[in-house]
């Protein structure tokens, strides 16, 4: 499966959903890999991810960012 | 996985509306004016007058509940190590929008909190202003959908985080070192109204301690009345919705048992019935806090968990109360400012500019 990444490092609300929804828009399905750097983002794109049926995979947290997996088959 | 965060949750930020409502609707039996038990813009205002920027003798106090509400969010964002002390994304930009808002709100005569405490007080001319914060947001998702984007903020030194929470500080070392003196109204370099609404509050460390609390759950539940509806126009999401909606009914509930409801347009506390301009005051403040990010409240909470240009647009809302009340586009309960029409139109044409030039793709 082909892994596309989404970078939201920086940006404030509603800019990495934004991109987020974007994305799974785009793809249909696949796997995102997305980088956020605040826990607000984090949970928005967990709730977003969920709303749109894509299954949060794992949630990698690595000095003060976050790298979340999202998956839809 | 990772432990959840309860205030996250959608019982999490249906809990904060909840006691944000009643904490606001007590704080105006306890001594603050009508239907504004908490109003962001209009105490970052009285901070402004307190510290003599602007000489609106009706409206000069420290406000403690602001204070509390950006040291609530620090210590809440340190207890869950969440304070990511940042800048670099646009500050000047946040500053001007700051500045617009609080021109906006002072046209309507309150923030969005305030708005939803009027409406739950029976100001019928706050849902003119609900329509018109509504139609200000319904723009700033327009401008986000074609792009719009002040960039990335980068980590910084943990003292860059610090810097405005030391300014609350130092406005607190004001307060305990000038005093109120009953019927002066000066104590040392800090101005305090003694009538009209900047004369009527609860006692200080009541509101302080509301405001600590309020701040601390806000941080951990990302409450905003912006982003409710933000969420609710560009991706039909309903988490932030519902904690707005739910301060809108605790605080009526409260204001039913308190004999705090009192329904009508006419005669209502610190308000006028110029509906035009309280739609035209709240959709400038609306489109300001939509292109910013976050309603004035979340701007305080972002500022206490480090984010210096959420600072930056609290500044700049200080500073517009000033210019406000300086220039004449302040209203007050006989109707608008002799300037409102004017400074409004110049503040909407400066989110046009803002929104149409900051656009990346």
């Amino acid at each position: 499966m082909e892994k596309e990444t989404v970078d939201a490092r920086g940006l404030s609300c509603p800019q990495p959903v934004l991109m987020v929804m974007d994305k799974m828009r785009s793809l249909g399905k696949g796997k995102i890999e997305v980088m956020v750097d605040t826990d607000t983002a984090k949970e928005n794109i967990v709730r977003a991810a969920e709303s749109q049926g894509w299954q949060v995979k794992e949630i990698i947290s690595e000095d003060m960012e976050y790298r979340l997996t999202l998956i839809k088959e | 996985m990772e432990i959840k965060n309860f205030f996250a949750t959608r019982k999490g930020i249906i809990g904060v509306g909840v006691f944000i409502g009643i904490l606001a609707s007590l704080l105006q039996k306890l001594g603050n004016p009508g239907n504004m038990g908490i109003c962001v813009a209009c105490f970052e205002r009285d901070i402004a007058g307190a510290i003599g920027l602007h000489r609106a003798s009706v409206v000069q106090y420290i406000r403690p509940e602001i204070i509390g509400f950006v040291l609530g969010s620090l210590i809440a964002a340190y207890l869950f190590k969440e304070f990511r002390p940042r800048t670099g994304s646009a500050p000047m930009v946040r500053f001007v929008l700051g500045m617009i808002a609080m021109i906006g709100a002072l046209v309507f005569l309150g923030c969005p909190w305030r708005m939803f405490l009027r409406l739950a007080g029976g100001d019928g001319n706050a849902i003119f202003g609900l329509l018109g914060f509504i139609a200000g947001i319904y723009l700033g998702t327009l401008f986000f959908k074609s792009g719009y984007n002040l960039g990335r903020s980068y980590s910084s030194y943990t003292s860059v985080g610090w810097l405005f929470p030391m300014i609350m500080i130092g406005l607190l070392l004001l307060y305990i070192i000038f005093p109120q003196i009953k019927g002066q109204q000066k104590s040392g370099i800090i101005f305090y109204s003694i009538k009209g609404p900047g004369s009527m509050h609860a006692p200080f460390l009541i509101s302080l301690f509301v405001g600590l609390f309020i701040g601390f759950i806000a941080q951990r539940s990302r409450f905003c009345t912006m982003g409710a509806f933000r969420d609710l126009i560009l991706f039909r999401h309903t988490h932030l919705f519902l904690g707005i909606i739910s301060l809108l009914l605790s605080a009526f509930i409260m204001n039913l048992i308190l004999k705090q409801f009192h329904p009508g347009f006419s005669h209502q506390p610190v308000a006028h019935s110029m509906n035009l301009w309280n739609f035209a005051g709240m959709m400038v403040a609306g489109l300001s806090f939509a292109l910013a990010g976050g309603c004035p409240g979340r701007q305080l909470f972002l500022a206490g968990e480090g984010d210096a240009d959420a600072a930056m647009f609290v500044i700049g809302m200080i500073t517009g109360a000033a210019i406000s009340h300086n220039f004449g586009l302040a209203s007050s309960p006989k109707g608008i400012g002799p300037h409102a029409p004017l400074g409004l139109i110049i503040c909407f044409l400066a989110c046009l500019f803002i929104g149409f030039s900051m656009r990346k793709k």
